[in-house]
């Protein structure tokens, strides 16, 4: 720049700003391509993040367990004097009774027998039972899935220190995590409460937001007037989607739980209070009223551009054969636009899957192992189960968590891709 | 040819207007909901509002009631999450729109799709059980507690960043071809067209992301719930225990809460103070938009 601002006298200095130029350029290019390096990078980062997330999530879902029994199967195979080389599963129903009896208290012995006596039960339900009761393993320790196939001589080193540990590989997703209901203990727990009181949940919450989520739209797009309510309705929609979701659940807890308690326990209308309803508002039927006014407003914005994009020629020439407004919508417009209001319902319903912080507030059950059955049962969902899982301070509650989350994003994944599909399958209707 | 009377036509329009009136109700409810019942806290005589707004102290078992240690949690986990969003939001959002491949779009675009509609609760458990151990590592686990409000907003940083990369990238791109062309036209290399004519042009949708953000930001309950730690505690440093005002929430609203106690009440009452954050920012936004909108033919 010198050069350029104070020229020495007797030099062509257009050469010499031709120079420097050529040396800008150069510094000018480099800055460039450096920058698009760092945009690259940022890029990267977040996809890096992404991939970190799942894998954290797969490696917590799957790993080594340390089981410790409580009393060692060999000790009791020596008990009943079998050979050390059979295990529990070879031994005879009587063998096994007699080992349940012995290690068990009388009064314990008593209970199940009343319940349904010895030698009715089967090989395989005796074998249970002494596993649940006598040898009663414990996971003591778990190792993610990495470690489990790259270190397995530190894992098994480690192992070796606790006293009558075993190893085994256990998938933490499995048919009996989907199957099982909540439990305190961790070998057992499983999230078929959860899942159903989301899938219930999510239904309620679908049968209530679309209809009146479309309606909005339809209002909105078809027959407000551009006055000043309707803009008013319009600035509202779009300041609602901003609110945080917690902030609906105060107003769920306010209004459907506490105000219309009547309505949502059921009692008006004379649900009984049994195992799984819990005579108060806290149920199914509050949460998914809650959570339909939390995606009510992305409904309505999704479902009045799917409206939008309907060509103007068609209301056109539906009114020019004489059609009323609502004949207009119905048979034209609606038709036209229903796989991408679908589209954007199946969206904004996949947020209110993964909703947790504003069903935590209305009360939601963390704990409960009766299955809901109706709007006016107590629940859990997958998303609680998952926040009350990692808030335990035990790792097996962790991998449980893991598992959960696995499921869970499985849920939202199958809902993408019904979404997806739908619009796809739509969309070459209408070509055809 | 007379207008003939059609009740249908007029039942229908009268449901549609419900409809819409529905989206007016919940804002009324909640407003009302939430001033009624912290008129409730403020009139229990327990406590008045300056106190309310410059204690010290979150401490309902004593009576004391300030906000600040809860307010201060809220910022600091907003600002860390915003320090990380933020650049490589912008980042992502110029590589997307100004430099990406239609091919590298597409890959791109699903992926920070993917990112967003992964639920809060996962990126919680992210943070507490991967961003904790990492920054106890790095940082020492003496400096780093186990629950801290950096790993809380290191998550929502990563949360947020969909938010901010595709709202900025539709104002990047609604950047008309005529104003790049024009300055390559001028000699200027793909960097000085994208940071110094299609930003500044599509700055007032980028500040709106900005702002749309932090209140996505402020309002994010999951991660912090189970991250950021429980107790309330006045401090700047982000390796530290603190409970945000909605980490507070969840907490009190999860255990067993007996109606129109002082608890009960006061949770409105620090809803009521996020609800009018959140919504002055949005409204902010949109203000924003509007007024600073550069408009091309």
């Amino acid at each position: 720049m010198n050069a350029a601002c104070a020229p020495p006298s007797g030099v062509d200095y257009r050469v010499k700003l031709g120079e420097e130029f050529e040396q800008n350029l150069s510094s000018r290019n480099r800055s460039a391509s450096i920058w698009q390096l760092i945009f690259l990078a940022a890029t990267i980062v977040c996809v890096v993040a992404l991939l970190t997330l799942l894998i954290k999530i797969v490696n917590d879902a799957f790993g080594t367990v340390a089981y410790q029994n409580e009393i060692d199967p060999e000790t009791l195979l020596r008990s009943v004097g079998a050979s050390a080389d059979t295990t529990l599963a070879d031994l005879p129903k009587e063998a096994l009774a007699e080992i349940f009896q012995a290690n068990v208290s009388a009064g314990l012995f008593r209970r199940y027998n009343t319940e349904k006596p010895f030698e009715e039960r089967t090989q395989e339900e005796v074998l249970a039972l002494v596993n649940e009761r006598v040898v009663q393993p414990k996971i003591v320790k778990t190792w993610g899935l990495f470690e489990s196939l790259l270190n397995r001589g530190a894992i098994e080193a480690q192992t070796a220190a606790i006293p009558n540990a075993t190893l085994e590989f256990r998938s933490w997703v499995s048919a009996e995590f989907l199957a099982n209901p909540q439990s305190p203990e961790p070998e057992t727990a499983g999230a078929r409460t959860a899942i159903r009181g989301s899938l219930l949940a999510i239904l309620v919450t679908f049968l209530v937001s679309f209809p009146i989520g479309v309606g909005a739209a339809i209002y909105l797009e078809e027959y407000a007037a551009d006055n000043r309510l309707n803009r008013l309705i319009q600035a509202n929609v779009n300041n609602l989607a901003g609110v945080p979701s917690i902030i609906y659940g105060m107003l769920g807890l306010a209004i459907f739980v506490r105000l219309l308690e009547p309505v949502t326990s059921g009692v008006a209308f004379g649900a009984v209070g049994g195992g799984e309803t819990s005579q108060n508002g806290r149920t199914i039927l509050s949460a998914a009223l809650t959570l339909s006014l939390l995606v009510l407003p992305l409904i309505i914005i999704n479902a009045q551009e799917a409206i939008r994009a309907v060509p103007r020629s068609l209301r056109q020439a539906s009114f020019g054969l004489g059609a009323t407004r609502w004949q207009t919508v119905w048979n034209h417009v609606l038709p036209y636009a229903i796989p991408g209001i679908l589209t954007g319902t199946i969206l904004a319903i996949s947020r209110a899957v993964g909703e947790t912080a504003p069903l935590i507030v209305i009360g939601a059950s963390t704990f409960i192992t009766v299955d809901p059955s109706g709007p006016f049962s107590k629940f859990t969902t997958l998303p609680i189960q998952i926040y009350q899982w990692t808030s335990r301070p035990q790792d097996e509650f962790r991998n449980l968590a893991a598992a959960a989350i696995l499921v869970l994003l499985v849920l939202l994944l199958t809902l993408n891709a019904a979404a997806i599909i739908m619009r796809n399958r739509f969309s070459q209707r209408r070509v055809s | 040819m007379s207008r003939r009377a059609r009740p249908g036509e007029t039942i229908i329009q009268g449901f549609l207007l419900f409809c819409g009136a529905v989206s007016i109700l919940t804002t009324l409810g909640i407003v009302l909901v939430l001033v009624q019942q912290s008129t409730l806290f403020f009139g229990s005589g327990e406590l008045d509002l300056g106190e309310f707004f410059s204690g010290t102290e979150w401490q309902p078992a004593i009576g004391k009631f300030g906000i600040w240690p809860l307010f201060m949690a809220t910022l600091v986990t907003s600002f860390v999450g915003m320090l990380v969003a933020l650049p490589l939001g912008l980042c992502v959002a110029i590589y997307l729109s100004e430099y990406a491949s239609p091919r590298a779009r597409g890959i791109l675009k699903p992926v920070l799709e993917v990112l967003a509609g992964i639920p809060t609760v996962v990126y919680g458990y992210f943070a507490l059980l991967f961003i904790t151990p990492l920054l106890r590592s790095v940082f020492g686990a003496n400096i780093v507690q186990i629950y801290n409000m950096a790993s809380a907003g290191i998550a929502i940083g990563i949360l947020i960043i969909p938010l901010i990369a595709s709202m900025s990238e539709d104002a990047l791109s609604a950047v008309p071809r005529s104003l790049r062309e024009g300055a390559y036209g001028l000699g200027a290399t793909k960097l000085e067209v994208a940071v110094r004519v299609v930003v500044p042009a599509a700055l007032s949708g980028i500040a709106a992301a900005v702002i749309v953000a932090t209140s996505r930001a402020v309002g994010e309950t999951m991660v912090v719930a189970i991250a950021a730690g429980a107790g309330p505690n006045l401090t700047l440093n982000p390796f530290e225990a603190a409970e945000t005002i909605t980490g507070h929430i969840v907490r009190i609203s999860g255990g067993d809460l007996s109606y129109d106690s002082i608890d009960y009440n006061s949770i409105f009452a620090l809803a009521l103070f996020l609800f009018v954050i959140t919504f002055v920012l949005n409204i902010i936004s949109r203000a924003v938009v509007r007024r600073f909108r550069e408009v091309y033919e």
